[in-house]
This record gives structure tokens, C-alpha cells and sequence, in this order.
């Protein structure tokens, strides 16, 4: 009896917490989407009148309309702000895959004394806050800043690049801050590869390089997969990061967002907007879902 | 079955090879010659170094001293991609993502074969293995001696001078291992390719191999054929290791014409074969189906003893024997028997024909 009871509390524990923290949110959120904005407390309308009965539901749902949607698909400010914010975490995510792959296999390949040592030193950077790293590569990318007076030392350049402030600090500061997470999912697929798999390529004559792109990365297609979400999906709303090295004309909707919510007061819109940023999230999940989904069907299919 | 010995133009030569791990020595100062066409099983208990001595061939380790020649060659320096050699692994190594022809044709590429070529090759691989029809599919797929034989062919697409087997039928159950070790031969006699076959099992040592090196330690203690090193091991862990074996330890009589020595033991005199110096504190080796139990009363080196034990095993039986001193001779007879056997408990004699004991080093 007891054991039926651990074990439903086991399964139900994640659902309530979904329910409590991620679907009642979503819904509060949804409904002030469908709001108009008001000067009053809450600042929108119209709200629930629990004492109104089924007229007061009637009136409640009759308010309620599109009006912010429409608004977002004309107004193109919102469209290039999801196509740039799209647009940098893409970029973003191929330039992790490529700095990653290597860096998680070379930590794969280190010898075993090494190895806990290499995942100490990634994850290291978690120990500082996240709003202070960020600040830090302000030092770093400003015109008079690290990287420039650097570059100019060594006579790479005549004056300071504008790398602050400009699409390319978003870049580097999004690469930055996540190269954790892709590294550490794509370490630990390469790490838990049979080495005698390796052994015999280069018994059957494949060098490293045929051995790397024939084995070691298609073998570690589920992690870079892994590490590729879990990038990809909060770069796509960071806010952080644009704000601070995009410089101000940097469209993400994440600071679009913020200034809807913070500087216009408009919480309808911004709850909107809120909603297509999920939306554009959620669509590349459930296309990567689909496209596993029929990968293991087309090698099932194959194997008989 | 027995090659010719020693090999007249080695294919493969290891000269002096040393390997340490550490303070460990792996594999100490192995010299050894292989003829071509030749099936060479290196046999051991686990830890003795053979594994480590096929993955020096195979150029997964290195060695701190010695050589390695193949046809002449030095591979020594070489790293594995270009040694013209090929490794079947014992946990067969297959690549999960790829279909059994893709594993196979694996090592096809750069040998310069055209795709029809490849296609071809690998056909014929199929075939030799029996696997037509699963080109298809993914390893998981497939049955354990089916994976078996998948890594063979993929083991002997480049058609290499050598192949090194480790434990290649350590992963089968035992009646599958039976039918894959008469097919294993067949295809080695078929391409003529050399074999080296590591093995902890005796029994497949002797069913695949023409000659046997037994490893101890690191070290290469006897090369030959399996009757050979059956009949006249050189020491009690080769006696001991190729099957069960009576040790009866003794002191070395006189050297004697014909090279047949007394040993004198608790048991009394035994009449054995074998080298020494007079006085020598040695073992005389004696396999349980040599000793001759009941009869031949009298006769010079009869033993007296009292049967303890019998056990019936279907082709034949085996028997305890306690003798005078308190130790145990384990005696075995093949069935049916030309006499009846003593009962449990009753006093017998027990002969040692001279041929049948061997003198050891003790």
C-alpha cells in the first residue's frame, strides 16, 4: 500500500510542480495576452469578477480579443526582433557546436587523471555570478577595453573595432556564457564511447580524421543534439546579454519584452509577446522531436 | 595438422619484445617465429600478458625493447592504420551506426578498390560467413555468433597477411563455440592467412592451433604442437595448464642409457623420462588417463593405494586413489572398459608406464 503510495508520489511530484510553476503561469499569461491595457491595478482588463456569476464570466470572455496579436503581426518591429532573435541563437548555436565538438573531445581523449580536472575547470564559471561575467566582457570588448588595446599592441589594428555595442558582442557574449552547456552534454556521450570502437578504425586503416568524422561524431549526434537545445532555447529569450554588449539598436525579444512590460506598462502586449517567444521555441523542439522520431524509425526500418 | 618446425621464411618475427605498464612487466623478453599459413594460439591464464603481446602486434601498445618484422618488414614505429595486419576483437568492436555491410567494407577504403571492387569484396565476405542477406542490418540486430562472424569478415577485408584474434570465441555459448571453431579453421585453411589466436581455453588452443605458445608471467615458457606440449611439458605450470595432471614430487636417480631415469618418492621408485642433475629435488608429471589402475601385480614401479572415489562421466570414468603416504592420484579410463573396475573402498594396484611420466623441475 505504502509502496503504491511512493510510487505515485514519485510520478505525480514532477506533474504538480508543471502544473503549479509552468500551465497556471502559462495561462495567467495567455489570458493578459487576450487583455487590453488599462491605467488600474492590475494594469489591464478586463479582470475576473468572481462574484459576477455567469453574466460576470460572459462579460469577461466578451472583452477579451486579439487585438495584441494583431498588433504584433503589423507592427514589424516585432517580426525582426523574432527573426534577429532567431537569427543570433542559431548563429550562436553553430558556433558552439564547433568550438564545442573539439573542446569535448579533446577533454573525452585526456587521460583519466585528467578528465574530472577538465569538467572541474568547465563548470568553474558557474561559481561567479552570471550578471558579473557579463560585465566583465564590457572590459573586455569596449573600444579602449582588453581585446582592443591587445589587437593594437600587436599592430593587428590601427584603431579600436567596435565590438561592443554591435552584433558582434551579442555573439561572443552568448558564446560565452553557454559553451557549458554544450560542451558538457557532448562530453558526456564522447566520454562514454568504447574505446575499442576507435581501435578497430584505425586497425581497419582510418586515420584520426576519418576515425573522428566516421565514428566519433556521428556517435555523439544525441549530444550535440542535447547541447543544441539547451542553447538554443534561452538564447532565443535572453536578455541579459543583448542589453549589456548589444548595444541599443540589438533587436531581441527579450529586450523587447522587458520594454513593453517595464518601460511602456503595456502587460497585454508584453504577455503576447511572451507567447509567440514561446511558440518560436517550442517549434524547433517539437521539429527536432520529429526529425528523432523518424531517424530511429528509418534505422528500425533498416534494420529489418 | 602440425606445420612444419621451426618455420623455414618466418611471416612474423618478435624479437625480444618487453612491455612494461609501470612497475609491471607485461610481456618480458618474447621472441617468437611464425610461418606463414600458420594458426599460433597463445595460451595463458588471464593477466599473463598474451592480450597485451597480440595488441603490440596489432600496434595499440608499443614496446620499450625489441622488434616487430612482418615479411621482412619493421612494423615496430608504424601506428595501426598502416600495419598490414587486422584485429578481431573479442567484444567484436562493431560499429553500432552502421549496417553489417558498412562494417564490413569499413577497412575497403583507401586500398585503392573501385566501388564495384568494394561491393564485390564484400559479397564475397558474406558468403564466406554465411551472413548473405543481412547486409542490412545493424549490429544489434543480429545474434551473437552472427556478430561473430560479421567482425571475422570485417577482420579479413583487407586481406591481411595476419589476423589476430583475441579471444574469438571467448563471447559464444559452448555448443556454438564447438560448430564456430571447425568453421574458424575451415576459412583459415581456405585463405591460407595467418593466425594468432589468443585464449585463456586450452581446448580451443588445441582444436585451432598448429602450434601452442603458453604464456606464464609475461613470459613465452614453451612453443609447440598441443600433443607436443600435452606429452612433454617443460614445466608443472604447462602440465597443469593443458589439462589434469598427477605431480608426485621426488629426488632425480642416476642419469641411465636410453634417458630413462628412477625418481625416488614417498610412493616408491617411478620409473620416468626427463633431464636433471642426480639428486635433483624434482616432480615426476603423470596425466590421469596414463596411470594403469588394478592388474599387473607385481610389476617393477606398481604402486599400492585404496580406490576412495568414482565418478561416472559418460565417455569415461574417474577415480581417486589414496595412496600409502596419504596423498591422492586422480586416475581416469576411457568407457567401456576392457575389465571391471574395482569397487569404493577396495585396495588396487596402480602402475605408471615409464613412457607415460615425465620428470620436472620441482
Amino acid at each position: 500500500m505504502s509502496g503504491r503510495l511512493a510510487r505515485l508520489f514519485v510520478r505525480g511530484l514532477p506533474l504538480v510542480w508543471l502544473v503549479l510553476f509552468f500551465l497556471v503561469p502559462f495561462a495567467v499569461t495567455l489570458k493578459i495576452s487576450f487583455s487590453s491595457p488599462a491605467t488600474a491595478q492590475p494594469p489591464y482588463l478586463p479582470v475576473i469578477d468572481w462574484q459576477g456569476g455567469l453574466e460576470g464570466w460572459r462579460e469577461f470572455l466578451e472583452a477579451l480579443d486579439f487585438q495584441n496579436y494583431r498588433m504584433i503581426a503589423e507592427d514589424a518591429l516585432y517580426r525582426d526582433a523574432a527573426l534577429s532573435s532567431l537569427g543570433y541563437a542559431g548563429l550562436a548555436t553553430a558556433i558552439l557546436a564547433l568550438i564545442g565538438t573539439p573542446t569535448a573531445y579533446a577533454m573525452a581523449r585526456a587521460s583519466a587523471r585528467w578528465q574530472p580536472i577538465l569538467v572541474a575547470l568547465v563548470i568553474v564559471p558557474f561559481w561567479t555570478s552570471f550578471l558579473i561575467r557579463v560585465y566583465a566582457w564590457i572590459a573586455i570588448l569596449k573600444p579602449e577595453g582588453l581585446l582592443n588595446g591587445a589587437l593594437m599592441k600587436l599592430g593587428l589594428i590601427a584603431s579600436p573595432l567596435p565590438i561592443l555595442d554591435s552584433p558582434y558582442g551579442v555573439l561572443i557574449g552568448l558564446t560565452y556564457a553557454y559553451l557549458p552547456f554544450m560542451v558538457l552534454p557532448l562530453y558526456a556521450v564522447m566520454s562514454r564511447l568504447d574505446p575499442t570502437l576507435l581501435e578497430a578504425a584505425a586497425d581497419l586503416g582510418a586515420g584520426r580524421r576519418r576515425a573522428f568524422f566516421t565514428l566519433t561524431l556521428p556517435l555523439a549526434l544525441p549530444g550535440l543534439a542535447a547541447g543544441a537545445l539547451l542553447c538554443f532555447i534561452p538564447m532565443v529569450g535572453e536578455f541579459i546579454i543583448p542589453d549589456l554588449l548589444g548595444g541599443s539598436d540589438t533587436l531581441m525579444l527579450g529586450r523587447v519584452l522587458w520594454s513593453e512590460f517595464f518601460s511602456n506598462r503595456d502587460w497585454p502586449l508584453a504577455s503576447a509577446v511572451a507567447v509567440l517567444l514561446l511558440i518560436l521555441i517550442v517549434g524547433p523542439v517539437v521539429l527536432f522531436r520529429e526529425a528523432e522520431l523518424r531517424r530511429e524509425e528509418a534505422a528500425e526500418g533498416r534494420g529489418r | 595438422m602440425h606445420a612444419p618446425l621451426p618455420p623455414a621464411a618466418p611471416l612474423l618475427t618478435l624479437e625480444r619484445i618487453t612491455k612494461r605498464f609501470g612497475p609491471h612487466t607485461a610481456v618480458d623478453g618474447v621472441s617468437l617465429d611464425l610461418a606463414a599459413g600458420e594458426v599460433f594460439c597463445l595460451l595463458g591464464p588471464s593477466g599473463c600478458g598474451k592480450s597485451t603481446l597480440l595488441r603490440l602486434v596489432a600496434g595499440f601498445e608499443a614496446p620499450d625493447a625489441g622488434a616487430i618484422r612482418l615479411d621482412g618488414a619493421d612494423l615496430t614505429a608504424l601506428p595501426p592504420h598502416r600495419r598490414p595486419v587486422n584485429m578481431m576483437f573479442q567484444s567484436y568492436a562493431l560499429f553500432p551506426h552502421m549496417s553489417v555491410a558498412a562494417n564490413v567494407g569499413y577497412g575497403l577504403k583507401g586500398l585503392g578498390l573501385s566501388r564495384k571492387q568494394a561491393a564485390e569484396r564484400i559479397a564475397g565476405l558474406m558468403k564466406l560467413v554465411r551472413l548473405e542477406g543481412f547486409e542490412t542490418r545493424r549490429p544489434e540486430k543480429l545474434s551473437g555468433g552472427q556478430r561473430q562472424r560479421v567482425a571475422l569478415a570485417r577482420a579479413l577485408a583487407r586481406e591481411p597477411k595476419l589476423l589476430l584474434l583475441d579471444e574469438p570465441l571467448g563471447a559464444l555459448d559452448r555448443t556454438l563455440r564447438e560448430e564456430t571453431q571447425g568453421e574458424l579453421r575451415a576459412i583459415q585453411r581456405r585463405l591460407g592467412t595467418g593466425f594468432v589466436v589468443v585464449t585463456h581455453d586450452p581446448e580451443e588452443a588445441m582444436a585451432l592451433a598448429d602450434r601452442i605458445g603458453v604464456m606464464e608471467r609475461g613470459r613465452l615458457v614453451q612453443v609447440g604442437p598441443a600433443r607436443d606440449l600435452y606429452e612433454r611439458p617443460a614445466s608443472r605450470f604447462v602440465a597443469g595448464l593443458l589439462g589434469d595432471v598427477n605431480l608426485i614430487e621426488g629426488r632425480l636417480g642416476p642419469d641411465a642409457p636410453g634417458g630413462i631415469r628412477t625418481v625416488e618418492t614417498a610412493l616408491g621408485a617411478i620409473r620416468a623420462s626427463g633431464e636433471g642433475a642426480a639428486g635433483a629435488a624434482v616432480v615426476v608429471a603423470v596425466r590421469p588417463e596414463r596411470l594403469v589402475v588394478g592388474g599387473a601385480e607385481g610389476l617393477p614401479g606398481t604402486l599400492r593405494g585404496t580406490l576412495v572415489e568414482q565418478t561416472f562421466l559418460g565417455d569415461r570414468i574417474r577415480a581417486r586413489i589414496t595412496m600409502a603416504d596419504g596423498s591422492v592420484l586422480r586416475a581416469s579410463a576411457a568407457l567401456p572398459m576392457a575389465g571391471p573396475m574395482p569397487a569404493v573402498g577396495a585396495p588396487v594396484t596402480v602402475a605408471i608406464p615409464a613412457d607415460a611420466a615425465r620428470v620436472l623441475p620441482a
